[in-house]
């Protein structure tokens, strides 16, 4: 049972509630692998997946979530809202809310957003992004690929790779894994790893050469290309020189080590075809589990009787 | 129109004024003022009869109106946050008898005709005395100088481009060297909007906290520094706004020792709040320069109790309810803060930081003296009678939605405030609450 009636961020959740969800998972996940993959737990309710950035792969995900647990869903995005009209976000929240939603799935480019709408509307909020602030599913499902390959979290040493500055991926992790007892290594320039992120139990490392020493799992996010000639890196031929993974730097972690991608990649910048096609890489597996992550998110929102 | 005002404890620092007595007003000026025994007995059973008005003050202290150097009252361009009726309303609740407003209006007050306009609006329908600043830049882009000359005869006392600061040092030193011809302050929003890169709370552990862009103190420090340095250099009077770091503190400090022309004001919520407060993505709390930390927050105490600190202003910045409901990111910056500030300030006084005098030095005296206002902040026969009574000790709740101003854009609704004016004199005009 979650305290909530949201899904706001990892930040806000405990350790048992991030178990709970990861193994309500491990049942959705077999109904996955049916022939019939669909379960009628939350039939009758309505999801709005409502997006005000670009995205493919998490809007679909939360998509076939919902619908794999015959939840009515609907997709309203910006280009197509009234919201290029000059309309509030509260305003447009509240619309979507007057249409008969029960959860809300929101990305936006501000952190907090969730959390306003948290704050002003019934229906439960899941954060599918905001701003530089979280993206918890992203991290639950990471938390739950983890589990399947490792058996385990706790005691694990991973490492994350990136622009830890401007990604609400690796916040999400930081806060899920450090939560569930994992030993938490973040790499990265200088310009992209805010030195206040030490408060947050975790080791900081500028060469990947001596973070990936002893690394079970190891994260890299994507760099988003904007962010050259910004000042935080010269150029990304030098970022991709200095902290793309490639087989000789994977050869520093552990034999065993997996390697994971929130996606969508970049192909010889943060990381070689050999490794994303490569036996270490489980970034095809998190993708499926995605969806298994989201259906125990909404389930235990909408489906379960709140006190 | 006759007010006596008796029996209340008098406090005028230029004077070292501190012992009860009684003041007489006549025709908006202050009459008499009367601290011996017998004399005030002889008239206040004598004279009683022919006073209009009479104020018990028994129990209360009686100040000097007090002048608040840093509000935006939103006229023309925004009423729909704040007019002058509104905000001087605000003010006259709040203790204040004098505000300074700034120039970040639409039309920019950086003309006389926008001076002019100021002043005969206050004049119609404002509750207190509205002296306006102007812009130093045209439009407040920092790149040509404005009609400093033409707006101070219109009634112009100070210079500033709050808000959007200027970041050209030639201009700055320019407007710095120019301001001289007229005595006037160059009052300085300090930031280097370049390190700020659109942050819009602290840098620290709270941005990294909330997924928010920080802006560091470095900021605002890094152009105290600079326009310090064109202090020393021009020679001109610089007043910096809002001090909210305890850098920014360091060195103002070190500047006044080398004897540069340099005031300070900071405002209530950066010696009340910590960035602790924007926990939760509190808009109310957005505010620029952004709160800081506990550390920053207690280097501003020390500043205004060993008087790095001149002077306690506002930076009274109302906006529209829908305005501040939006992303945080979104949502403008900036405070309701006329009718919360002495209360916030006399929770320094309660604290022991500052006595009950340096609290009227820092809302009437300097700021007074800054804006080279030589009737004001003071209690002196022939003197303009602004006066505030305060009761420092009536306790009462904050409650946004009861406030003058139209902005109810305060992190402190729901607060316990021990300390209020309960009678504001303008003038001679009587603002009872």
């Amino acid at each position: 049972m979650l305290k909530t009636k949201d899904l706001l961020g990892i930040k806000e959740l405990s350790r048992e509630e991030i178990n709970l969800i990861l193994d309500t998972a491990a049942g959705f996940k077999d109904v996955l692998g049916r022939d019939i993959k669909k379960v009628p737990t939350l039939r009758g309710r309505t999801a709005v997946n409502l997006f005000f950035e670009p995205s493919t792969r998490t809007r679909t995900s939360f998509e076939l979530a919902a619908k794999r647990l015959s939840t009515d869903v609907i997709n309203f995005s910006v280009p197509t809202s009234s919201v290029v009209k000059g309309e509030s976000l509260i305003d447009t929240a509240l619309t979507v809310q007057a249409l008969g939603a029960d959860l809300i799935i929101i990305r936006h480019s501000s952190s907090g957003v969730p959390h306003l709408l948290s704050k002003n509307l019934r229906a439960s909020i899941i954060n599918a992004g905001d701003g530089t602030n979280e993206h918890p599913t992203q991290a639950l499902l990471d938390a739950f690929t983890v589990k399947e390959k490792k058996g385990k979290i706790e005691g694990l040493t991973i490492a994350i790779v990136g622009d830890i500055a401007h990604s609400r991926v690796a916040k999400s992790n930081i806060y899920c894994l450090t939560k569930l007892g994992a030993k938490v290594r973040l790499i990265g320039p200088p310009t992209l790893i805010p030195q206040e992120i030490k408060m947050m139990r975790v080791a900081v490392f500028h060469s990947m050469e001596d973070g990936l020493k002893e690394v079970d799992v190891l994260i890299m996010l994507r760099i988003q290309t904007e962010r050259q000639g910004k000042g935080f890196f010269p150029s990304i031929e030098e970022y991709s020189k200095n902290w793309g993974i490639t087989s000789e730097r994977l050869a520093h972690a552990r034999p065993d080590v997996v390697v994971m991608h929130p996606g969508p990649m970049n192909r010889g910048i943060e990381i070689t075809s050999e490794i994303a096609d490569g036996p270490h890489s489980v970034i095809l597996e998190q993708v499926t589990n995605g969806i298994a992550v989201r259906m125990a998110v909404m389930y235990l929102l909408a489906g379960v009787k709140r006190s | 129109m006759k007010i006596y005002i008796k029996n209340g404890h008098l406090i005028d620092p230029s004077q070292g004024l501190d012992s009860i007595g009684d003041i007489i007003i006549e025709n908006g000026k202050i009459k008499e003022i009367n601290t011996k025994r017998k004399e005030r007995s002889t008239k206040s059973k004598g004279l009683s009869k022919s006073f209009v008005k009479t104020i018990d003050a028994k129990g209360c202290f009686i100040m000097p109106g007090f002048i608040d150097m840093h509000v935006h009252l939103r006229e023309p361009g925004f009423e729909y946050k704040e007019t002058i009726k509104t905000g001087t309303g605000a003010a006259v609740r709040g203790g204040f008898t004098t505000v300074c407003c700034m120039p970040n209006t639409y039309p920019v007050h950086d003309n006389a005709s926008v001076t002019e306009f100021i002043i005969r609006r206050a004049a119609e329908e404002g509750s207190c005395t509205v002296l306006p600043i102007g812009a130093i830049t045209k439009g407040q882009k920092g790149e040509e100088l404005a009609e400093m000359g033409t707006m101070v005869k219109e009634g112009c006392i100070a210079f500033s481009d709050d808000g959007s600061p200027v970041m050209n040092s030639l201009i700055m030193r320019r407007a710095l060297e120019y301001s001289k011809t007229f005595d006037v302050p160059i009052i300085s929003h300090c930031e280097d909007v370049t390190l700020s890169d659109n942050g819009v709370v602290n840098e620290g552990l709270m941005s990294v906290a909330l997924g928010l862009k920080g802006i560091p103190a470095e900021s605002e420090q890094i152009m105290i520094f600079r326009d310090i340095a064109l202090a020393a250099l021009t020679g001109a009077r610089l007043h910096i706004a809002h001090v909210s770091t305890e850098g920014s503190v360091q060195l103002i400090r070190d500047a006044k020792k080398r004897g540069v022309h340099v005031t300070a004001e900071t405002c209530p919520h950066y010696f009340s709040l910590t960035e602790d407060a924007v926990k939760g993505y509190d808009t109310n709390a957005k505010v620029n320069p952004p709160l800081r930390t506990d550390r920053d927050r207690q280097a501003i105490k020390e500043g205004l109790r060993d008087g790095t600190i001149d002077v306690i202003a506002t930076d009274h910045a109302p906006h529209h309810a829908d305005e501040k409901l939006r992303e945080f990111d979104m949502a403008p910056s900036g405070i309701s803060g006329l009718e919360t500030a002495l209360g916030l300030s006399l929770r320094l006084v309660h604290e022991g930081v500052l006595t009950l005098r340096g609290l009227v030095e820092k809302m009437s005296l300097h700021p007074a003296r800054i804006l080279g206002l030589e009737e004001k902040g003071v209690l002196k026969a022939g003197s303009v009678a602004d006066i505030v009574v305060v009761d420092k000790n009536r306790e009462w709740k904050v409650d946004a939605q009861h406030f003058v101003s139209k902005g109810v854009n305060t992190p402190f609704h729901g607060w316990i405030l021990k300390g209020m004016a309960v009678v504001t004199i303008c003038k001679g005009k009587i603002y009872e609450q």
